[in-house]
């Protein structure tokens, strides 16, 4: 018997995405951030979440592909990896369900420009979907956005 | 029974009590003849003992089983307390906190302390003084000379006939389990069995305190009886719940060693109605209705966790922001009852954030209380004299602060006792009082804590400490010719400084004070020295009155809120622009007497929507680092108010120009800017 995983489905583009369910927070609508300056430009601000200032990311910026203006089906999804608590903005949350971790492939090199690190694999679901899978860690890895500020420096 | 459940509450209450016995044994050093502090030292210890022994921790138990001993002498005026013992109590108390601490450190309180015991039991055989700390003769018995039964001289004759006529006289320890829940009742039941069986002389606890359960898992019994040694052990185990019962025949001999802490009492009983007999019935007495008057006291509080009062905070900022939605809509729909309501809630709320904020706060004591032990043992291996007169001690201070603070007050002080105060002969030469003074302060002043560390020694020696900073490079010969003496004075902050002609091993003024401030500025505050040559130093911090809640000017750039704290700002005001000067490209404004730069907040934070370059007249905020200063431009001011600091979370940990974040009361988040970011 194959291990199951709950995932929230989110949506970014053309694409569907997982997140493992333990590892989601909240999902909230979206709500007025404030920006914080001297950080990349992907890092929308931060948000006050019950009293806990959070900060926001915009994960199409963070994966470089371009940003669009929030619509009423935006939604910030609250994650919570290694103690540090962090919103995505995405396009939508669709769903909860589970998957068999079995069906779970490993990526290819990009997939719609997106680095294969920041993916934990593709699962497939049914004949015609496909699930990309987040690797958390490394899309919160902070030494990666030093070098972007580098860069944009 | 998991005593893991009890443990935090273990460690918690002998910390308590350690530092109760602390501070009365240095009250008792002052005044020995007190016998009602004897008592309530003597209360202190028994119930560690109680505790220790219920959680499994023997040696520690019988440690303070040794201490009751001795105390247990003084307190009857069978024992006069003198320099000996009261460092062989000292040394006990260290162990014991030792122990206290290697259990906080997960482990088993476990600790050689034979030689300590050893000067205890010496102490109440009274030999201390020909062979002192010698250790000690064991009795044929072993058990019994631990146990130091009071026998009065009813009960020696009864025994000491039974003996000659030949019916063994047995000292019985009964242990019961330690689990054992009715533990009055068990007891109750072996004395059942040893009543069948022979004629109890005397328990200890009294029977009377057994039946209330006033003992801890064990006591012991003297009885008469013709059973056998095994016979009668096998007996008492045969009640449920005992854990062990060890028998042991005494005869003539151990009886005699039993009976002898008690001998002096014998004449004692006879001059019923002298002076000192009356003085001393008396004096128990009144410690215990001191005792009984200090226990509500000590029941009104409880332990929180400081994370779950930072939950609660967090829990009520989030009220406070809805209050203000709801004032919001009660305006706009402006029905009486909805407002009256409303009003009556933001009442409630304005006095619940009182009492949250007031929750973290600790008094300053909790720190204070352990300095009176350390002035006194660094005074003594020092082979000073000083007094520490402690003031303020009930000031309050976050918890957080309150945390950090004892390190640096350690250093300060060790350095007041090592390096401010003169040696005795210094003194005399010097025609000062024999004693030094060290005070120790804690005061509020607005929205600061002071604690000051002042003490009546030969000051800093300006020159010395000049000629040591040239010597160490941390400044030239011209530089120190501008200094005045106040600054110079706090050259000993500077790192890696020592003006100390040796290095002892208590401090070298100097040595770790640039840590004391690097502390103390993590905090929040600022320290510094004053000082006159021969007549004394005197060490001030000013600390913040908590790391959560600070003053902030509130202001706006375009449609951003920022919050500068109010600490850092020296003035605000308005600048027009034709007052703006150009000194090499960066601008500059006149502000008193000096050039200071000009710094745009819109452009360090890339605002936007403002740019003040249009504007005629322009607000700006004077800040000041150490000694540069700097004019900051904004767009507008809001005001000032008192607002809950928020870290901005670990992903934004390293962002400069800022040092955390506030929740406005409209919800919305405005970070904070740190201005010694705007210096660079």
């Amino acid at each position: 018997m194959a291990e199951e995983l709950k995932v929230i489905v989110f949506g970014l583009g053309d694409e569907e995405y997982g997140i493992e369910v333990e590892k989601v927070r909240t999902i909230e609508r979206m709500m007025p951030i404030t920006r914080v300056p001297k950080t990349p430009s992907f890092i929308k601000g931060v948000i006050n979440m019950r009293g806990v200032v959070v900060p926001v990311l915009d994960l199409r910026g963070r994966f470089n592909l371009p940003e669009t203006a929030p619509t009423d089906a935006s939604r910030i999804i609250i994650v919570a990896v290694n103690e540090m608590e962090v919103g995505f903005i995405v396009d939508a949350a669709n769903d909860v369900i589970d998957i068999d971790a079995d069906t779970i492939a490993s990526p290819p090199e990009v997939v719609g420009g997106i680095k294969a690190k920041y993916l934990r694999g593709i699962a497939k679901l049914g004949d015609d979907r496909l699930l990309i899978m987040l690797n958390l860690s490394e899309v919160l890895n902070k030494n990666e956005i030093i070098q972007l500020e580098l860069l944009e420096v | 029974m998991d005593m893991n459940a009890y443990l935090s509450m273990f460690i918690d209450e002998s910390n308590d009590h350690l530092q109760a016995l602390n501070d009365n044994l240095l009250q008792l050093e002052s005044s020995p003849g007190d016998l009602s502090i004897v008592q309530v030292i003597f209360r202190s210890a028994h119930t560690l003992k109680g505790m220790s022994a219920t959680m499994g921790f023997e040696d520690l138990a019988s440690l303070t089983h040794e201490m009751e001993n001795v105390l247990d002498l003084v307190r009857n005026g069978k024992l006069d307390m003198d320099a000996f013992i009261f460092d062989v109590l000292f040394k006990s108390l260290d162990a014991l906190e030792a122990m206290v601490r290697d259990i906080t450190g997960g482990g088993e309180g476990k600790a050689d302390v034979s030689e300590i015991v050893a000067a205890l039991k010496s102490i109440v055989k009274g030999d201390y003084k020909s062979a002192a700390a010698q250790p000690p003769v064991n009795t044929a018995a072993g058990g019994p000379a631990a146990g130091a039964a009071n026998l009065d001289e009813f009960q020696v004759s009864v025994l000491s006939q039974s003996i000659e006529s030949g019916l063994p006289v047995y000292y019985i320890k009964v242990a019961l389990d330690k689990d054992c829940a009715l533990k009055a009742a068990r007891a109750y039941m072996v004395f059942n069995v040893l009543e069948e069986n022979g004629e109890v002389i005397k328990s200890d606890p009294s029977v009377q305190d057994l039946e209330q359960e006033k003992f801890d898992r064990s006591f012991t019994v003297i009885l008469i009886s013709p059973l056998e040694q095994s016979a009668l052990q096998a007996k008492i185990e045969a009640v449920s719940e005992v854990e062990s019962a060890e028998a042991i025949q005494l005869d003539a001999e151990s009886l005699a060693q039993l009976a002898k802490p008690e001998t002096p009492a014998v004449p004692q009983s006879a001059a019923i109605g002298t002076e000192p007999q009356e003085e001393a019935s008396r004096q128990p007495a009144a410690a215990k209705a001191q005792t009984a008057a200090a226990a509500p006291a000590a029941s009104r509080t409880i332990r929180v966790d400081i994370e779950r009062l930072d939950t609660l905070m967090n829990l009520f900022s989030e009220l406070l922001i809805d209050r203000v939605r709801l004032e919001q809509l009660a305006s706009e729909i402006r029905k009486p009852e909805l407002t009256e309501t409303v009003e009556h809630m933001s009442r409630i709320s304005g006095d619940l954030q009182n009492i949250v904020l007031k929750l973290r706060m600790v008094p300053v004591e909790s720190v204070f209380n352990r300095f009176p032990r350390m002035v006194r043992d660094i005074a003594k291996s020092l082979d000073k004299k000083v007094d520490l007169v402690i003031t303020g001690a009930d000031t309050e201070l976050d918890r957080t602060v309150i945390d950090e603070i004892g390190d640096p007050l350690v250093h300060l002080l060790r350095n007041s006792l090592d390096h401010g105060l003169e040696t005795t002969e210094g003194r005399i030469a010097a025609r000062k009082p024999e004693t030094g003074t060290i005070y120790l302060r804690a005061y509020h002043s607005g929205n600061s804590v002071f604690i000051e560390v002042e003490e009546d020694g030969r000051g800093i020696n300006g020159d010395k400490v000049k000629a040591k900073a040239i010597e160490n490079g941390i400044l030239t010969a011209e530089e120190a010719a501008k200094l005045t003496p106040p600054e110079i004075n706090n050259l000993i902050f500077a790192p890696g400084f020592s003006t100390a002609d040796k290095i002892s091993d208590i401090s070298g003024r100097g040595v770790g004070l640039d840590v004391v401030r690097s502390k103390i500025a993590s905090l929040g505050g600022t320290v510094y020295v004053e000082s006159a040559l021969g007549v004394g130093s005197k060490f001030s911090i000013q600390l913040p009155l908590t790391l959560s809640i600070i003053s902030a000017m509130l202001i706006k750039l375009g449609s951003e809120k920022y919050a500068f704290p109010l600490s850092s700002i020296v003035e605000t005001g308005l600048i027009r622009k034709e007052h703006i000067l150009n000194v090499h490209g960066s601008r500059m404004i006149q502000y008193r007497n000096a050039v200071i730069p000009l710094v745009s907040l819109s452009k360090a934070l890339d605002s936007p929507d403002f740019d003040e370059s249009a504007e005629e007249e322009t607000e700006i905020i004077v800040v000041r680092k150490g000694d540069k200063w700097a004019a900051i431009l904004v767009d507008e001011f809001i005001g000032q108010s008192d607002i809950v600091l928020k870290p901005l979370g670990s992903y934004l940990s390293d962002t400069e120009a800022f040092s955390g974040a506030t929740i406005l009361g409209d919800g919305q988040v405005a970070l904070i800017v740190d201005p010694n970011a705007m210096f660079q």
